[in-house]
């Protein structure tokens, strides 16, 4: 088991929102941790074998360039994020490598921790090789106090080898005054797995991503799962999308949003380009306060025998639902409570019960604060 | 038990029950009988401090206690509870989590419960989302069996229930009004609202009403009530009280 992490330049109340993200300081239920504090790189161990958490700059040099993955799921020229990432000399970010074969019963955590008033930038490489499976959880927080504001790039490219899966679930916990703009791609080959899971519950100032799945290889799987809450100052544009290209390949994609105040864009793309394939796109938002749920649904379809559809619904509480609740003796906030705790339950399947209870602690989090 | 005085109640601009007269003692049950759109279920759900149903004059009293204002849960704080005729579907909200929920402290064995109404499959589905007529019914049950309230209304629990349900659904709910005990002990009592009858095997009812346009027109024996409108209908039952 790789050593507890230390460290001591965070306060107490900083180390509270680190452990809300799913980052377990003390290592007792993860075999892996990379942490990167700004652009300093605090930790990067991994005892599970098989495994290999590597810095950005490590990997290079020890698998020269890796250039059969870094920038290949992910253009440099995509954008602006991009570009500046691509143009750092001194590039930060982790390596995660699950050779041939492994896994990981208790999940590797990552957390990406943004304290001064600065760009925390990353580039990521996610890599399963044939027949493993590999299980992450991605915490990304901020200072309690971060003063003026900054922002975080991450790019992270994923690459799902031949019989293998990743799961990624990705909990932030940033502040009103920070801005984010993850730009991550994955490529999955045949018989992979690929699911993502996002959880958004606290403000930011604004985010912006729409990670892309592209299932290139026959009988191939993307579940991507995200639950975000926008308080007033928050915009939230945020999407995930999946190209069908391998013959059986299938793709769902589901998003619940709530909105109390804030900005919420939900988009989701799905293209069919292969016969065989199918997906399905969910969008269901809740307006608690007076806010913008703007649900995009797209679905191309390209070829005969191609399956794709999509529901999205935003709307309110529903007061019949508050009063069968309160029928059975709960007030009028339980009730509310309870229905909004089960608006935002999305089980996904194939993902550990341990990353599962994660999500559900960062929702009951929320929830214990009063949505 | 119950005792609601002169009530009138509107929907809307609409008034929907007028006048309504009702006693009930404890350890009695009644039965609500009557065409439909007659104001039963409508009734029933303003005793249950239903928002849509406005109150307009009279009043509901509940254990000498006057209810009329207070909201739903303060009504199930107090004791009474309700077995919905069409409950909503609430998405992502698992049986076992608002079966939980509403248990609160009460120490009551979840799983056990209900595996007595078969209905230990469905904890972690979501409430009534593609239940069948009997499941929703049982999941009803299922959760009087742990609100255990001392006021039952029910809204026609029999009705979307295959035979052997019925025997399930009307066993259960006769031991939450404590039918199974000796008439002197009774002190659960129940309102019930029923088409077929099948019901009234399993309850042991103590009189009947029959409701028409938004008053209570009829009452009697709830057995001779419902052969009388079996054998000649809801409008020459109606018309004999006239006679």
């Amino acid at each position: 088991m790789p050593s507890p992490v230390n460290v001591p330049v965070l306060s107490k109340a900083d180390q509270d929102r680190v452990a809300q993200v799913g980052i377990d300081l003390a290592m007792k239920n993860r075999c892996g941790s990379y942490l990167q504090m700004d652009q300093e790189i605090v930790q990067a161990e991994c005892s599970q074998q098989g495994i290999e958490i590597l810095s950005f700059k490590k990997a290079m040099e020890k698998y020269d360039g890796m250039k059969e993955y870094t920038w290949q799921a992910v253009s440099p020229e995509k954008d602006d994020i991009t570009r500046y990432v691509a143009a750092q000399k001194d590039p930060k970010g982790y390596v995660i490598i699950a050779h041939k074969g492994s896994n990981n019963i208790l999940p590797i955590q990552a957390c990406l921790y943004l304290g001064r008033e600065q760009i925390q930038h990353v580039h990521n490489i996610i890599i399963a090789e044939e027949g493993a499976e590999l299980h992450i959880i991605s915490g990304c927080t901020s200072g309690a106090h971060v003063g003026k504001g900054g922002a975080h790039y991450g790019i992270s490219e994923f690459f799902v080898k031949k019989d293998a899966k990743i799961s990624f679930t990705m909990i932030h916990n940033w502040s009103e005054n920070i801005e984010v703009y993850p730009r991550s791609a994955s490529i999955v080959d045949d018989n992979g797995v690929f699911l993502s899971n996002y959880v958004c519950m606290q403000p930011v100032k604004k985010i912006q991503m729409y990670p892309t799945a592209t299932l290139r290889g026959t009988d191939t799987v993307a579940r991507f799962s995200t639950v975000v809450i926008s308080t007033p100052g928050s915009y939230i544009d945020i999407g995930s999308r999946a190209i069908l290209e391998g013959r059986g390949a299938s793709a769902e994609l589901i998003t619940r949003a709530i909105t109390k105040g804030g900005t919420i864009i939900s988009r989701g793309d799905i293209k069919g380009k292969t016969a065989g394939t199918r997906g399905h796109l969910e969008c269901k938002g809740l307006i608690l306060n007076d806010g913008i749920i703007d649900a995009i649904p797209e679905i191309e379809g390209s070829v005969v025998g191609t399956e794709l559809s999509h529901e999205a619904a935003v709307g309110k509480l529903a007061q019949d639902e508050i009063e069968y609740l309160m029928s059975r003796g709960l007030d009028e906030d339980e009730a509310t409570a309870t229905i909004i705790r089960g608006f935002l339950d999305v089980k996904i399947a194939g993902l550990p019960e341990a990353l599962q209870r994660q999500i559900d602690a960062s929702i009951d989090v929320a929830e214990k604060a009063g949505f | 038990m119950l005792q609601i005085e002169d009530l009138h109640v509107r929907i809307g601009d609409k008034e929907v029950l007028h006048d309504i007269n009702l006693h009930i003692g404890e350890g009695e049950t009644h039965v609500l009988l009557g065409p439909n759109g007659s104001g039963k279920t409508t009734l029933l759900m303003t005793i249950m401090g239903f928002t849509n149903y406005r109150i307009t004059e009279g009043k509901i009293l509940f254990k000498g206690e006057d209810v009329t204002t207070m909201k739903a849960h303060e009504r199930a704080k107090r004791g009474m509870g309700m077995l919905f005729q069409r409950p909503p579907t609430i998405s992502g909200l698992k049986l076992g989590k608002m079966l939980t929920a509403i248990s609160k402290s009460k120490g009551v064995n979840i799983p056990e419960l209900a595996k007595s109404v078969h209905m230990d499959k469905f904890l972690e589905r979501d409430i009534n989302k593609g239940f069948s007529g009997g499941e929703i019914k049982r999941s009803e049950v299922l959760q009087l069996m742990i609100q255990n309230p001392d006021f039952l209304m029910l809204d026609e629990p029999e009705s979307g229930v295959d035979l052997e349900n019925i025997s399930l659904i009307g066993t259960a709910i006769g031991s939450l009004l404590e039918k199974d005990m000796h008439l002197v002990k009774r002190k659960k009592s129940g309102l019930v609202i029923t088409h077929t009858g099948f019901i009234l095997d399993y309850l042991d009812a103590d009189k009947g009403h029959v409701m028409c346009d938004g008053e209570i027109k009829c009452h009697g024996n709830p057995r001779e009530i419902l052969k009388d409108i079996k054998q000649r209908g809801y409008k020459e039952c109606l018309e004999c009280r006239h006679q």
